[in-house]
């Protein structure tokens, strides 16, 4: 059958955080030309947080995200705690870490279960069965209401902590704003023994389906080799809360380490003539198109970019499962990043149980008070991948900028490459269906992106993807909002 | 039952919060059919557009009216819906993002587009961020930011069984600090709450602006619990029109005589402090009518 070009759109994207909608472009043969991803939406908040008090910014921001509304949060809490000059007790990081490391464990959770790792788990299925539902009706309520309870002592603790199950209020510039009891310490201690096992059975879960042809399949849609970068401690340990960045290239090899007031000269964005869309990359690399390999300057963050660039995990459990996957050096496969979600998921339930035996986590010296006021830049580690809060306060305490460089931008170039491979591959000869456009999603959705999150101001949205031919850029075609 | 949960322009957290039901989810889900929900299921635009016209029992929206992508599926399902709910701040005031509103579209975009404004098959960034309510009709609306899971249990219970919900009561009076605050608040100096040690008792009392007076109750005062002051996400108590404006009342009847001016002075950012979450609903309706 010869057909006339032909444009086929997946709208709205689904089971993501955010608006998306994904467009592919067929030639004559029916064969994938191009395609693209669209973010239709756009809030502002760069612009209109100017003027607001500062210490307002940890409850305005956490509003850019529903489902990572503790990253904004603690980002949003360091950059004041260095804009006032208040740096927080140890008490106030050890109970941040903690509220961090549950946000990990239920947001990761949230991403295998209920959104993403449908597409690992189901297979290929029909449309009205691919939910948490249809993941219930296939491996029984039993499996249902532990993901539910396990995900639940998670929400339990960061309301018990932060105030609040959503968008949680406990960070201040300086510290937080209330303590933990032993008696609450105790029941997180307990809950999180708990989660460790729901991690474990977790991963035995999914590895059943990695040991399939499935998977290989999966594993077979995408590959990238591209940079990688994540936060790491003194020991090149992931960590979530707090460290330098580590960024290694596409062999392993450590290419930098950053203090956080470094990683933004040492990335440029690229801007496209026609489109205001920036992408992201190394400065020191440079842009060289949507390209891979070491001279591409193209980076990937989250469970792949934290796991890929460092050298071990901080809890004893999820190290061995780390010492696994990297068995052979440096991961590149797009569907990896599910395996990487579960080691987290595991390292995230440990952290937590191990903050609980901090022997100051109970300790009521919780706050320090501003000393100052200027500028101040806060980052932590998104479930999605490296996020930067930078302010500059004036005199009377009030916002004069905001800049926020948020984790799903920062793999906006890896995702536009990733769709568009699957797309070239599983859509031949004009024939188009939901289950193959399901599979262009769930590349997509490797990446557990968060349109809300990226979509939070104007020129930072990751709108376009464009598509190669031959290797080639042949169209470059959408301009954002 | 059939229901469906949309967002519009949004965080997401609305989706979240009905997560948050936990093991409730499972009886709800007995009870009904979810036939559109993008976050978490995958049917599209297309499916719902072949439904019947008020083939959904109840669909609740979530997220303002930022794009003409939000307006048009809002129209939409208005239209195949019996009761269409407005869920959550953005949808029923236009919560933070509300705060854009300050601004006109041409000066946010210019701020990043010096010229050429982009917008080439992209759905129209809207003159304003519009309510839910300022677009179509609406037949209930369950508040906060995300609506807390007390006033949520309470608002899908009563919408499954047809009845009226909400408490028509200030925050105050479900506040921990209800009983350290004193019969006649007089206050001669307002302070930041970050730049003030908490001393447990009522905020108002210590100088510290709180929502509490303003703010309907539901949520059982959680940010109180974690001695954040409120900051008004449920939005008025029902008789009360304007949440900025009766909070502003209640500030100035507690300033001693002695130097009201000078403590007026120290409140600065009063669009960001008073109508955090009700900033949309501030302009003038004819404003919004010429523009958009």
């Amino acid at each position: 059958m010869k057909v006339s070009s032909i444009k086929v759109s997946i709208d709205p994207i689904t089971r993501l955080e955010g608006h998306g909608k994904i467009d592919i472009f067929l030639d004559e043969n029916g064969n994938v030309t191009n395609a693209r991803v669209q973010t239709p939406e756009l809030r502002g908040f760069e612009k209109f947080c100017v003027g607001r008090k500062a210490e307002d910014m940890p409850i305005i921001t956490a509003r850019i995200c529903g489902v990572c509304p503790e990253a904004h949060h603690i980002a949003s809490a360091k950059a004041l705690d260095m804009a006032f000059g208040a740096p927080p007790p140890r008490t106030a990081h050890l109970i941040r870490e903690l509220l961090y490391n549950a946000y990990i464990f239920y947001d990761h959770c949230l991403h295998l279960y209920y959104l993403g790792g449908i597409d690992v788990l189901l297979g290929d299925v029909e449309k009205k069965d691919r939910n948490v539902i249809g993941l219930i009706k296939k491996f029984g309520l039993e499996l249902g209401a532990e993901i539910i309870k396990h995900r639940r002592y998670a929400m339990e603790t960061i309301k018990m902590v932060g105030g609040r199950e959503i968008h949680p209020v406990c960070a201040i510039p300086g510290g937080v704003s209330k303590r933990i009891k032993e008696e609450e310490r105790k029941e997180i201690e307990e809950k999180f023994s708990k989660c460790i096992s729901f991690a474990e059975r977790s991963i035995a879960l999914f590895k059943e389906v990695f040991d399939s042809d499935r998977w290989n399949e999966l594993l077979g849609l995408d590959e990238i080799k591209t940079y990688y970068m994540g936060i790491v401690d003194s020991d090149n340990r992931v960590n979530y809360y707090d460290g330098n960045i580590r960024i290694v290239s596409p062999s392993g090899k450590e290419f930098a380490k950053l203090k956080p007031n470094e990683l933004i000269e040492n990335i440029d964005e690229h801007i496209e003539k026609w489109n205001y869309v920036k992408y992201p990359y190394l400065k020191k690399v440079g842009w060289h198109g949507f390209v891979d390999g070491e001279k591409s300057g193209v980076y990937r963050v989250g469970p792949l970019g934290r796991i890929n660039s460092a050298d071990g995990m901080n809890t004893p459990i999820a190290n061995k499962e780390f010492k696994e996957f990297r068995k052979n050096g440096i991961v590149h496969k797009t569907f990896a990043y599910y395996h990487a979600r579960l080691i987290e998921m595991l390292n995230a339930a440990e952290r937590v149980y191990y903050l609980c035996q901090e022997k100051d986590i109970t300790s009521d010296d919780i706050r320090s008070m501003p000393t100052k006021t200027g500028e101040g830049i806060g980052i932590v580690e998104a479930a999605r991948g490296v996020l930067i809060h930078h302010y500059d306060v004036d005199e009377k305490g009030l916002i004069r900028k905001v800049n926020l460089i948020v984790a799903t931008t920062n793999n906006n170039a890896a995702i536009n490459m990733s769709v568009a491979n699957t797309a070239k591959k599983v859509i031949k000869n004009g024939e188009v269906n939901d289950i193959l456009l399901n599979k262009v999603e769930s590349s997509f959705r490797c990446y557990d992106p968060c349109m809300a999150c990226a979509s939070h101001a104007i020129g930072r949205m990751p709108t376009i993807i464009n598509l190669y031919r031959n290797g080639e850029l042949y169209k470059r075609l959408v301009r954002d909002a | 039952m059939k229901i469906a949960m949309y967002w519009g322009a949004s965080c997401g957290g609305c989706d979240v919060s009905l997560l948050s039901l936990h093991e409730k989810i499972l009886d709800l889900l007995k009870e009904v059919e979810i036939v559109f929900w993008p976050c978490a299921m995958d049917f599209k635009y297309e499916d719902v557009e072949k439904m019947p016209d008020g083939s959904i029992d109840i669909c609740f929206y979530n997220g303002a009216i930022r794009t003409e992508e939000n307006e048009k599926i809002a129209k939409l399902l208005r239209k195949k819906s019996k009761k269409l709910v407005a869920y959550g701040s953005c949808a029923i005031e236009g919560c933070v993002i509300g705060l854009a509103n300050l601004y006109s579209r041409e000066e946010i975009l210019k701020e990043v587009y010096s010229k050429d404004v982009p917008g080439e098959d992209l759905p129209e960034f809207l003159p304003y961020l519009k309510t839910l309510e300022q677009v179509v009709s609406i037949d209930a609306s369950i508040p906060g930011c995300p609506p807390p899971t007390p006033i949520l249990e309470d608002a899908l219970n009563a919408l499954l069984q047809g009845r009226q919900f909400g408490k028509n009561v200030a925050l105050c009076d479900e506040c921990p600090r209800k009983d350290s605050k004193p019969d006649k608040i007089e206050i001669d100096n307002i302070y930041r709450w970050h730049e003030k040690k908490d001393s447990g008792e009522c905020f108002l009392a210590q100088g510290i602006i709180c929502m509490g007076p303003a703010t309907r109750g539901g949520c059982k005062a959680e940010c109180i619990t974690a001695n954040i002051p409120c900051t008004g996400c449920v939005g008025p108590i029902p008789k009360i029109k304007e949440q900025g404006i009766s909070m502003i009342s209640a500030i100035a009847s507690i300033i001693s005589n002695k130097n009201e001016d000078e403590v007026i002075e120290k409140i600065e950012d009063y669009v960001g402090t008073f109508y955090k979450y009700s900033a949309a609903k501030l302009l003038p309706e004819g404003r919004l009518k010429d523009e958009s």
